[in-house]
């Protein structure tokens, strides 16, 4: 493999993990704080619909990523209200909101644009076009250093710099801040929480919250800069993805990046097939590549390499004692 | 001791959660531009209509029967088993390999042998995470969905590579004998006397799915397994102190929703499509949730919310046959019955909880009675 197909190859590799990453993020705030949430898919789903619509219909990807997080934040409040205010199963609202999504959005995108389940193409000021980064096309022809930076660092849409910023933001937030312990802290034990007299129900709520604009970004990113337009079912599955690569990063930031890049470049060698058949020699068949993170997860989960422990208090509605 | 008389529970909280859905889906349908009563009135008439509107609700029912006795057996033990969808594509691969590659000489006996195939691979496609659960203490709702989506890409791979005859293009096996055809049970009303098209709708595999379901009331309220098993879901550490062994209560559970779910592939891929197609399931696997918990775990409740799922599926392809409404309506419907009778309960479980407690503390004015707060 020479250096310029490397350097395709990772470029590709940080499109895929982009969306991941963010949802990734999004799932890591509401699992710290407690929240278990499958309805990741949903979320990113319905926010790559409604930015793509509310883009076409303005002219203008900021006020459709404006939109995608308001379709984000909706469903994010319906699995606060459903899993915090009404202690109900949190695996089923999730499941309840993946499906509210897939339905949804296509209902929605036939009634306005009437294209079957999808929304005319974007172009122009409605897509998040790549951004060259200053002095990208200066040094784009020095070996080695100068493709690196032109293609790899530079050329991407501003939601990927967002989604890699995001990732310190995050670690700062979680481990640096007065907020950020009580976070975690409702995720472990809720009730000493309760006792010091902070609202677990505030906590919880800020958390979904959060990752209800995380994974609206996710769902821009998706139909603005990787796509040019909304289609049916577009998400495919990226949301437990995230979910598996939330797992496989132990609920930690810098981990999740590392995890949704693996993730990532497994899901842009599935497009190379003769990228790995000239490094191993060997045909590996495109859906096995595509199943293998799913795999990787189980094999964590089974504590057969690492062992992964969710937050104490996830999944379970705090009951405060009467 | 339980606020709410029994029929509350068991029919009054149900039935509001489900208005409270229909309420939503009649807005959702108004917000695009339909009018909720004529999308009924034809909704009724595609599905319940005529025998052959009756046929196709029964045929999407069978399938939604089995997936919601499978998430129901789970419930009883307290799990969660997300993972129907891949158990009912394995068990449809179990259905192709037995009828493919054995020539059975008559349908009975082939039917035999694909429910056997499709119960063994749905039950071996469960069995890894029930015991990863168990033994590993991995959690099941999250390895079941990897397992949905190892199952999918295992399908493609299967088909790609080995199942598809040669020189054929679209991803699916070769097409099963003639004779191995499931008959109709329209075409069994036909011979009775009642007018019934000629389809590829309900065959005798929803009898198989009402005996799996009577099946599953024996097994529950009838022996020692059922009785362990819904100990195991009422309280663990009781359980375990009573002796009950939770790795193989957790094993033997998984393994028999496993096998229900994977039977939903003797309905889809010998009784309809007589072939493996790569998408055979269409989500009834998690149709099953929804099916499962409004049916509240009971075997004859998931009769009814199963044939009340194959009316929705069945009336609302023919709203998109006749109108602009897409059948995605379907999926809106199916969320909302999932939020409001699973998520949602509390909604409506708590209010009602006070106007019984309320009604039982005036008629019966105790001593402990309060003054009004």
């Amino acid at each position: 493999m020479d250096y310029i197909t490397l350097i395709q190859l990772l470029d590709s590799t940080v499109r895929f993990a982009t969306p991941l990453l963010l949802a990734c993020l999004a799932g890591l705030f509401s699992e710290r704080a407690g929240i278990f949430d499958i309805g990741l898919e949903g979320k990113m789903l319905a926010a790559a619909f409604f930015t793509a619509a509310v883009a076409y219909l303005t002219g203008s990807a900021w006020v459709g990523l404006l939109g995608g997080i308001a379709a984000s934040l909706v469903l994010a409040a319906i699995h606060g209200v459903a899993s915090i205010t009404f202690r109900g199963n949190q695996l089923i609202s999730g499941v309840a909101i993946n499906l509210l999504a897939a339905g949804m959005t296509v209902l929605v995108a036939q009634d306005w644009f009437r294209q079957g389940g999808r929304t005319p193409g974007l172009t122009g000021n409605a897509r998040f076009e790549g951004i060259t980064l200053p002095g990208a096309d200066a040094i784009a022809d020095v070996p080695v250093i100068g493709p690196l930076y032109a293609e790899l660092i530079s050329g991407h849409s501003v939601l990927v710099y967002i989604a890699f910023l995001a990732v310190p933001l995050t670690w700062w937030v979680l481990f640096r801040t007065r907020f950020g312990l009580r976070l975690r802290a409702v995720g472990e034990n809720p009730a000493a929480v309760d006792t010091a007299g902070v609202s677990v129900v505030g906590l919880r709520y800020a958390a979904v919250l959060i990752c209800g604009v995380l994974c609206g970004i996710a769902g821009a990113y998706l139909s603005t800069a990787l796509q040019a337009g909304f289609v049916k079912d577009m998400s495919a599955g990226r949301g437990f993805i995230a979910l598996a690569a939330l797992i496989f990063a132990k609920w930690r930031p810098w981990y999740a990046l590392w995890a949704t890049l693996l993730f990532g470049l497994f899901g842009a060698l599935e497009t190379r097939p003769d990228v790995i058949t000239a490094l191993i020699g060997l045909k590996v068949p495109g859906p096995l590549l595509g199943g293998l993170p799913y795999v990787m997860t189980v094999i964590i989960l089974a504590g057969f390499v690492g062992k992964a422990v969710p937050p104490r208090a996830g999944g379970a509605p705090y009951v405060k004692e009467r | 001791m339980d606020v709410m008389p029994k029929w509350a529970e068991v029919i009054l909280v149900p039935l509001i959660s489900l208005i409270l859905a229909a309420i939503i889906s009649a807005l959702v349908i108004i917000a695009i531009g339909e009018d909720p009563i004529a999308a009924t009135k034809l909704m009724v008439e595609g599905a319940v209509g005529s025998v052959r509107g009756w046929g196709y609700t029964l045929y999407y029912a069978t399938n939604f029967i089995f997936t919601g006795l499978a998430v129901a057996v789970a419930f009883h033990a307290r799990l969660f088993n997300i993972g129907g969808e891949g158990q009912a594509m394995l068990g449809g691969l179990g259905v192709a390999l037995a009828l493919l590659f054995i020539p059975w000489p008559h349908w009975t006996i082939g039917l035999l042998a694909a429910s056997l195939g499709a119960a063994i691979f749905g039950a071996a496609w469960a069995f890894i995470p029930a015991y990863l659960q168990a033994k590993r203490g991995s959690h099941i709702v999250i390895t079941t969905i990897m397992f949905n989506f190892i199952a999918s890409a295992l399908l493609i791979y299967l088909l790609n590579e080995f199942l598809k005859p040669v020189g054929q293009a679209d991803p699916s096996s070769a097409r099963f004998a003639p004779h191995l055809d499931l008959p109709t049970l329209n075409s069994v009303l036909g011979s009775m006397g009642f007018r019934a098209s000629k389809d590829d709708s309900v065959n005798v595999t929803f009898l198989i799915a009402l005996v799996s379901a009577s099946a599953v009331w024996v097994l529950m309220w009838r022996t020692r397994l059922g009785y362990e098993i819904r100990a195991f879901g009422h309280s663990e550490s009781a359980a375990k102190y009573a002796g009950i062994n939770p790795v193989r209560i957790t094993v033997i559970t998984m393994l028999i929703s496993g096998a229900l779910a994977g039977l939903m592939g003797v309905n889809t891929v010998m009784g309809e499509a007589e072939k493996l197609l790569l998408n055979s399931t269409e989500g009834a696997g998690f149709i099953g949730i929804a099916v499962a918990l409004m049916g509240r775990s009971h075997p004859l409740g998931v009769v009814i919310a199963a044939i009340l799922f194959g009316f929705l599926y069945q009336g609302g392809a023919e709203l998109a046959l006749w109108t602009s409404i897409p059948r995605e309506l379907i999926v809106v419907i199916q969320a909302l019955v999932i939020l409001f009778t699973g998520a949602l309960d509390n909604m409506v479980r708590m209010p009602l909880e006070r106007l019984f407690l309320a009604r039982r503390l005036r008629r019966a004015p105790g001593p402990d009675r309060k003054p009004a707060e």
